[in-house]
């Protein structure tokens, strides 16, 4: 089996990686590019542990191909903070305690940063469903539909 | 133990809701979990499963794997002694099977390669000859006489005459003349309850990362205790435990489902044979697999009561099948079974039994969920059928201080009836419910555990902290160490950094489980800072030329006792750091306790549920947990523990199974198919914490991770009784379950 040169863009800088035709994004993301902070819950699109931005959608990259990365503009998890400054929803779970043991978090954290890019003032029914596709087995969730509240109304100024 | 007499109340930094230490790592990435690491000439380890229920190993042929370019070892049961140690060997048996595959996803054998992909292929060619056994997977047949003998010989000494072949052990708990007590019973209820095994469904899959050479091992691994991964793992291997290192990742969730190993004893063999670190991460489909679910249950529950409400006796049989080794989960169900209420006469007994399953791991008070769930629907109905208000009837017999609990203790200082108050003058108590909809209440009880426990404190030539702990932060336990140092040293939370170590690097702690972290290691890191600032006073008392005993400790600061002490401005820490060199070197605090006094908790649940007619689907409108923290160090945390803990139970109640076919495999190894909560499933769960003090504990902390899972299931049977006139007495109560149920009730 051939490899595949690929060419594409990862949190705004030019990356190339070579992999196997049949390697899913999320690997050559993680073993190829070096980036661990999407993970892998499921492998099977049900989980969202492995959300990430891709063309301004989100996608599970577990379901992806890295080939089909070609030419793409990819966002993830470590995209989100400039330089030492984080971006609103990650300060807001922080402060919100939104996280327990944080495997779900950057999933979630990419997920709902597209939710407010589309809708600056979600409701609480929106946010939800928005984010039905990113399990969090920890949390019960309350607390991360607050800090995606809080964090929305920051951004929004009020 | 030198405790102050009282338990302390007034607290600076215990209480508040400081930031966690590791949340910068865990929303930006950089947090390292189990599948993270990795080392230069690593190898993939992947692991062959059996795909019979039950079967005989008549041989396993390694050789074309062997043979195929990139495979580096394969290994089976041949390349591992037989542990003396009966528990060594089960655990060793259920890594990788040894002549029998008891369930279907029993490991066989392993391989290691150069890439995923070669590992997969090697599988392939792994020619296994099995002669199918028949198997049992349902509790009930695994208990009967002529039930396929899962392991031959494994019943022990307190099985009673006369049980089926696959029960392994026997409790019994309980007091009074129960004969008697249902005598002055004006209605007695007896009831019979299925459940089925649910997964603690931790997000992140096992993962770990081995290196075995010269006798000597390293481990990385996503796990809940280093140290007894490290004790299993010597001991598979055949190694000191001094020769084996291992390192705890970051910890995707375990819930009590990280207690043990699985692919860890795998890794090292294959590194031991291949001479090269290999790594083993698990995929979805075989953590479902293999991994360890819950018991699943069968409960007859009879329980009498007066016309106004008083409990007369209770008496409960649990019948728990732990998969296909022998576990001890129903002692804690047996245990916890009635253990909310003050009772004259009161039984249970208890059997576990072998199948042809996965073994049980700890799942959040394993064991108690499914008891008190067949406990407290039989409460319930009794109110229904007499016409009572559950809550008061609860109150009404509720344990309290001093009761004699039916496990046999007596009960210290319990939050139960304030937990049961706050809950009745809650508005959720007493709001309106719509059309379909009904309110249910439940009770639920945890033990909580104390146990070894090795704390390290120390100060460094700045006058900050250090603390040094064993047990993987998977809920904010770092936050909550590093408040407890700072409140007793009495400086500032940010002048403390906690950080979880490897085994070499400190005394043994055992596994982060019961609810025991906050509670002792909390504990231990007290004493600690305690002993440290015994060191602190007497350095001060050296350099002040007066008494130790005249110099105390307040607020990160030494000072003399008074003006018979002498006239000396107080030194701060900062400063008796910055000389300790000079006044006797390194200051540091220890502590290493086997904790006792782990205070009970108590939790009460109200959950509102809808039920819709047409199709039997179950909503939780309204969901408000009460549950005593003894004291909450961190309350969001502990808020975090309650909401969690609760959905995992609405999701127990509601729709999480095992499925398994006439065959004996597990139909939904998915996340597809086995389906936990999701956001849009739920309503915001409301808490209140309370907080009566656990004297067992210098500032009264008790666990509170467990107890939010036990409510749940009765909670939502009670609710959805109401909601749709038909109680079922089986788990999940999932829509074709309900609709089947109120078709037929018509
Ligand atoms: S890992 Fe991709 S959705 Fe679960
Ligand atoms: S915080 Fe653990 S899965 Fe979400």
């Amino acid at each position: 089996m051939k490899n595949i040169h690929v060419s594409t863009t990862v949190n705004g800088d030019e990356v190339e990686f070579v992999c196997p035709p049949n390697e899913t994004l999320l690997d050559a993301l993680r073993d190829r590019v070096g980036l661990k902070g999407a993970k892998e819950g499921c492998g099977t699109g049900d989980c969202g542990a492995c959300t990430v931005e891709m063309n301004g959608e989100i996608v599970c990259s577990c379901l992806i191909l890295g080939a089909e990365a070609q030419d793409a503009e990819i966002k993830t998890v470590e995209g989100m903070s400039t330089g030492d400054a984080l971006h609103a929803l990650q300060q807001s779970f922080i402060d919100n305690a939104a996280l327990q043991c944080g495997i779900c978090t950057p999933g979630i954290l990419v997920a709902a940063k597209t939710l407010l890019e589309r809708n600056p003032d979600p409701s609480e029914t929106e946010i939800r469903y928005w984010l039905a596709g990113n399990l969090c087995r920890c949390t019960g969730y309350d607390k991360i539909i607050k800090a995606v509240q809080v964090a929305a109304a920051d951004m929004r100024g009020a | 133990m030198n405790f102050p007499a009282k338990t302390k109340t007034d607290f600076k930094v215990v209480g508040t809701r400081v930031a966690r230490p590791d949340g910068v790592d865990k929303v930006t990435g950089r947090a390292l979990y189990g599948a993270d690491f990795s080392v230069p000439g690593m190898l993939t380890g992947r692991v062959l499963r059996s795909p019979h229920a039950h079967a005989r190993i008549k041989a396993i042929d390694i050789s074309a794997a062997e043979a195929l370019a990139g495979v580096k070892a394969v290994i089976t049961s041949d390349d591992f002694d037989v542990p003396e140690d009966d528990f060594l060997r089960d655990v060793q048996d259920n890594c990788i099977a040894r002549g029998k595959a008891l369930y279907h996803g029993h490991a066989v054998a392993a391989v290691a390669a150069k890439d995923a992909e070669t590992a997969r292929a090697a599988l392939k060619l792994i020619k296994v000859d099995y002669e199918v056994l028949p198997h049992v997977t349902d509790v009930d047949a695994a208990m009967a006489a002529d039930a396929p003998v899962v392991q031959e010989g494994r019943a022990d000494e307190s099985v009673p005459e006369g049980c089926g072949p696959n029960v392994t052990n026997f409790h019994e708990f309980g007091h009074g003349d129960l004969e008697a007590g249902f005598t002055k019973a004006d209605l007695i209820l007896e009831r019979s309850f299925k459940t089925e095994a649910t997964h603690q469904g931790y997000i992140e899959p096992h993962a770990c990362l081995a290196t075995m050479a010269d006798g000597r091992g390293d481990l990385w691994c996503c796990t809940q205790g280093q140290f007894f991964v490290r004790e299993l793992c010597a001991g598979i291997m055949g190694m000191e435990a001094s020769q084996l290192r291992v390192t705890a990742s970051e910890i995707g969730g375990g819930f009590g489902g990280k207690t043990t190993v699985f692919i860890e004893p795998l890794a090292l063999a294959l590194s031991r044979k291949s001479n090269r670190p290999v790594k083993i991460v698990m995929t979805r489909d075989e953590v479902f697999r293999a991994t360890g679910p819950t018991v699943s249950s069968s409960t007859d529950v009879k329980i009498g009561m007066t016309k106004d409400g008083r409990i007369t006796a209770g008496d409960a049989q649990l019948r728990y099948q732990g998969g296909a080794f022998p576990c001890q989960t129903v002692s804690f169900g047996a245990q916890a079974a009635f253990a909310a209420y003050d009772l004259e006469a009161v039984r249970t007994q208890g059997w576990n039994a072998l199948a042809n399953r996965p073994k049980e791991a700890a799942y959040r008070a394993p064991g108690a969920p499914v008891a008190i769930y067949a406990v407290e629907s039989v409460v319930d109905e009794l109110c229904q059928e007499l016409g009572l208000d559950p809550m008061e009837v609860r109150l009404k017999n509720a344990a309290r201080d001093g009761t004699k609990a039916s496990y046999g203790p007596t009960f210290d200082q319990i939050g139960l009836v304030a937990t049961l108050e706050a809950a009745q003058a809650h508005p959720h108590y007493t709001a309106p419910l719509g059309e379909n909809q009904g309110r249910g209440i439940s009770c639920g009880f945890w033990f909580n555990f104390g146990g070894n426990t090795c704390v390290s404190l120390n100060l460094n030539n700045d006058g900050t902290v250090g603390i040094t702990e064993g047990n993987p932060d998977i809920g904010g336990s770092r936050a909550s160490i590093s408040m407890m140092a700072a409140e007793e040293l009495g400086i500032p939370y940010d002048k403390v950094r906690t950080v979880i170590t490897d085994t070499n690097s400190l005394g043994h702690n055992d596994v982060t489980d019961g609810s025991r972290v906050t509670f002792a290691v909390g504990l231990a890191t007290i004493e600690a800072a305690r002993a440290a600032i015994q060191v602190m006073c007497r350095r001060v008392a050296k350099i002040w030329g007066i008494d130790e005993e005249a110099v105390y400790w307040e607020d990160g600061y030494a000072k003399p006792s008074g003006p018979n002490a002498g006239n000396f401005d107080p030194m701060s820490i900062a400063e008796i750091a910055a000389i300790a060199s000079e006044t006797g070197g390194p200051i540091a605090g220890h502590h290493e306790v086997n904790a006792e006094g782990a205070g009970v908790s108590f939790g009460v649940h109200l959950a509102d549920v809808e039920v819709d007619p047409e199709t039997g689907a179950t909503k939780v409108v309204r969901y408000t947990v009460f549950q005593d923290a003894g004291k909450a160090v961190h309350p969001d945390y502990v808020e975090g523990q309650m909401q969690g803990g609760s959905v995992q139970g609405i999701g127990w109640a509601l729709n999480e199974e095992y499925i398994y076919g006439e065959d004996g495999k597990l139909q939904n190894d998915g996340f597809l198919d086995y389906r936990v909560p999701v956001a849009s499933d739920l309503p915001m769960i409301d808490t209140v914490i309370l907080e009566i003090p656990n004297p067992g504990h210098p500032y009264g902390v008790r666990g509170v991770g467990e107890t939010s899972i036990v409510p749940p299931l009765a909670a939502l049977s009670n609710a959805v009784s109401r909601a749709a006139g038909i109680r079922l007495h089986e788990l999940p109560m999932s829509p074709p379950k309900i609709l089947k149920a109120m078709m037929s009730k018509g």
